[in-house]
């Protein structure tokens, strides 16, 4: 082997290629077929990466699985370690449920393509947010200006949530709702929808995001400091698993971490040290892991390196399934396995030449397929741009059902199993990601990590390197700094200012015709439990029943709680 | 003579906490030998106006991936008017549909780098805008 030495500076703290011994057959292929090619045509690169600049090897064989053992690395699908899946049947028993993330102007007009993604053939919902949603401020705060409807939708109140569900059955749908530091009352909300059309909450299923600790790390929406969003976190946790023991309280997390700029063994090595966090601090609460663990579930990104991608999503199987045996000596087998949501890489949309992304979305898709994902959304191909016109969420949508009935890639489970290659790549992500868990289990955790801005400053590290490759097109990105056309400009979807006006009329109308001492009374309650340590779902749910806003909730909370300001790093 | 460095504000404005193009920037212009202040996340047209006139900067480099350019930009550039700042050089980079550049611009918007966007060529516009100045 000649191309092991790196010429740029490795990903830290990635392991080098394991020893390799190989076989007499290897030895002589590498000197009577191998070597004299080499030495009349070079290879086209003097080493080869992943896009997380990991390093590739020219050839995988027995020799890179020298202490393999497929018994307890591999096993079978639906057993220990799920390395080949969680479902002994995988996606010939069940599809991934395909659920595309939508969201956008008002409450209104999101319903409507809530009910056409349905109308589609589309399995679950997913709720996109806008940002003053996402920041816990009412539509007609001076900080929304601007910024109504145009991320995602607008919710200010349990009345707004009211017609974002109009005429789709809480009972028979589910739906996952990205939302975090307001998570609490935005689930308050939900459920007061459902209990309203006469959905029994021990029936009802779905996703709330829920994950503040990646938004310390990564996506940077935060209200108050770490320690009380904990606190709220794990109040959902109790409520949960109380009283909707189908709803999964929390989707930890690692979409957000890799699209910040993290690479593949960062984004997993992070969530996963994330999931233990909460798990810590739920145990701390006095909560039993196997009533909580079957509700965890988790989300990943599907970036464009495939093979590294579909190593990282049979590596987070394995080293959950470790941990929560090993950390906790779990009993329950629907703690062990790992269940995971996936999106197609956001960041790797190229506004460039935007129908390419069709392709790398499609390409994206096949591996999180591939690597036993329990639910996907596709990026439509406009989003580099804005949010996405139906005609390119269709395709997007369009997209899954053709690896789904087309392609024949979920005839079987786990069809890259024992394959040199992605056995030793899963390895290998694998031990660096457990040497990321290790150095922030040795800083005292996450919430401790964070602090000390460690997993921030690795991100900000990989984001700049991959930019410095790309800027000396060491790596190519098509139509951006290769292969650059002429194009024609996309129609994308305009959110104009009425959404704000409609926003503001509606929360004037609420405001007037609610009894505004119950929502005085409801608040007052709130903040009082904020002061004590009781659960604070009860009075977020009431609060909300009440028809205080969105804002008003928050508000309470932060007269109790602070606010949190992050030590900008660059 | 030594050479006066350049110096520059890199804005995130708005609610929305993606920074990593920020991030990539400030790091590359002060790798380009420029002064950077990074104001950090979720900063008013007012609080960044005035930052840029307490650091006295060259140049001021908005972030925004939001949708809210139409409403913070305009804002952002009658503040510094009014502020007496009419020199400095604005740039906005992020996700900025073709059609709203003309109006960004007419508001006095220097430059509008887009996805996709090398930092040399940002390094190149502002080294370039500000080599006689």
């Amino acid at each position: 082997m000649t191309d092991h030495k790196k010429t740029s500076a490795p990903t830290l703290p990635e392991k080098s290629p394991t020893r390799r011994s190989p076989s007499p057959e290897e030895k002589s292929w590498e000197q009577n077929t191998l070597a004299p090619v080499l030495d009349k045509s070079p290879e086209r690169q003097r080493e080869f990466t992943t896009i997380s600049g990991h390093p590739i090897r020219r050839l995988y064989s027995q020799a890179d699985l020298p202490d393999w053992d497929p018994k307890t690395q591999l096993g079978y699908p639906g057993e220990p370690p799920y390395t080949r899946g969680i479902h002994s049947t995988m996606h010939r028993g069940r599809l991934w449920t395909m659920r595309q993330f939508a969201g956008f102007g008002a409450a209104e007009d999101t319903n409507q393509r809530f009910r056409y993604l349905l109308s589609q053939g589309q399995t679950g919902l997913s709720t996109a947010f806008d940002l003053p949603t996402l920041m816990g401020y009412d539509s007609d705060h001076a900080l929304s200006e601007g910024e109504v409807g145009k991320c995602g939708v607008a919710i200010s109140s349990l009345a707004d949530m009211e017609v974002l569900f109009d005429q789709i059955p809480l009972a028979n749908v589910t739906t996952s709702m990205t939302i975090n530091s307001p998570a609490a009352v935005i689930w308050a909300m939900y459920l007061a929808v459902a209990e309203k059309q006469g959905a029994d909450w021990k029936k009802i299923s779905g996703t709330l995001q829920n994950d503040i600790l990646k938004e310390y790390i990564a996506q940077k929406e935060y209200i108050y400091p770490p320690e009380p969003s904990m606190r709220l976190v794990i109040d959902t946790f109790e409520f949960a698993v109380k009283e909707t023991p189908k709803f999964n309280p929390i989707s930890v997390s690692g979409y957000h971490i890799r699209e910040a700029g993290s690479t593949a063994i960062q984004e997993l090595a992070f969530t996963l040290r994330d999931g233990l966090e909460y798990i810590e601090y739920a145990l701390r609460r006095g909560m039993n892991l196997d009533e909580l663990g079957p509700q965890l579930s988790f989300f990943f990104n599907a970036h464009s390196d495939f093979f590294e991608e579909i190593a990282k999503y049979r590596a987070a199987r394995r080293i959950w399934h470790k941990a929560m045996i090993e950390r906790y000596g779990s009993k329950n087998p629907r703690t062990w396995a790992l269940r995971f949501h996936t999106q197609t890489a956001g960041c790797s949309l190229t506004a460039q030449q935007p129908y390419n992304n069709v392709v790398r979305t499609a390409l994206q898709a096949l591996s999180a397929v591939l690597g036993g994902t329990q639910s996907l959304h596709t990026n439509s191909l406009d989003e580099a741009w804005a949010l996405p016109t139906e005609f390119a969420a269709t395709i997007a949508l369009r997209t899954q059902q053709i690896i789904a009935h087309e392609t024949g890639v979920s005839n079987t489970v786990d069809p890259l199993g024992g394959s040199y290659f992605v056995e030793a790549l899963t390895n290998e992500v694998e031990a660096g990601a457990w040497d990321y868990i290790h150095k922030i289990d040795s800083m005292g955790g996450m919430v401790a990590a964070i602090e000390r801005s460690y997993p921030q400053r690795e991100i900000a590290e990989a984001s700049y390197r991959y930019q410095m490759e790309l800027d000396k097109k060491e790596k190519l990105m098509v139509g951006v700094n290769d292969f650059i056309s002429e194009e024609k400009p996309l129609d994308i979807l305009q959110i104009d200012e009425t959404v704000a006006h409609r926003q503001a009329a509606r929360l004037n109308k609420l405001r007037a015709e609610r009894s505004q001492e119950a929502v005085t009374r409801s608040l007052a309650a709130l903040r009082k439990a904020a002061q004590c340590k009781e659960n604070l779902m009860p009075a977020i749910y009431a609060a909300v029943k009440a028809y205080a806003t969105l804002g008003e909730i928050c508000e309470a909370l932060r007269q109790v709680f602070g606010s949190y300001e992050e030590v900008a790093i660059t | 003579m030594p050479q006066q460095r350049i110096r520059v504000l890199i804005a995130k404005p708005g609610l929305d906490g993606h920074d990593r193009g920020a991030k990539i920037i400030a790091r590359a212009l002060r790798d380009a030998g420029m002064e950077v202040i990074y104001t950090g996340l979720r900063q008013t047209p007012e609080m960044i106006a005035s930052a840029a006139v307490q650091e006295d900067v060259d140049v001021i480099g908005l972030s925004i991936l939001s949708g809210a350019h139409n409403t913070i930009c305009p804002q952002l550039m009658t503040l510094l008017k009014q502020k007496g700042m009419d020199d400095v050089t604005v740039l906005v980079g992020g996700i900025i549909p073709g059609a709203d550049i003309p109006a960004l611009k007419q508001a006095g918007i220097a430059e509008i780098f887009l996805p996709g966007t090398s930092t040399q060529d940002i390094v190149e516009f502002i080294n370039k805008k500000h080599a006689n100045s």
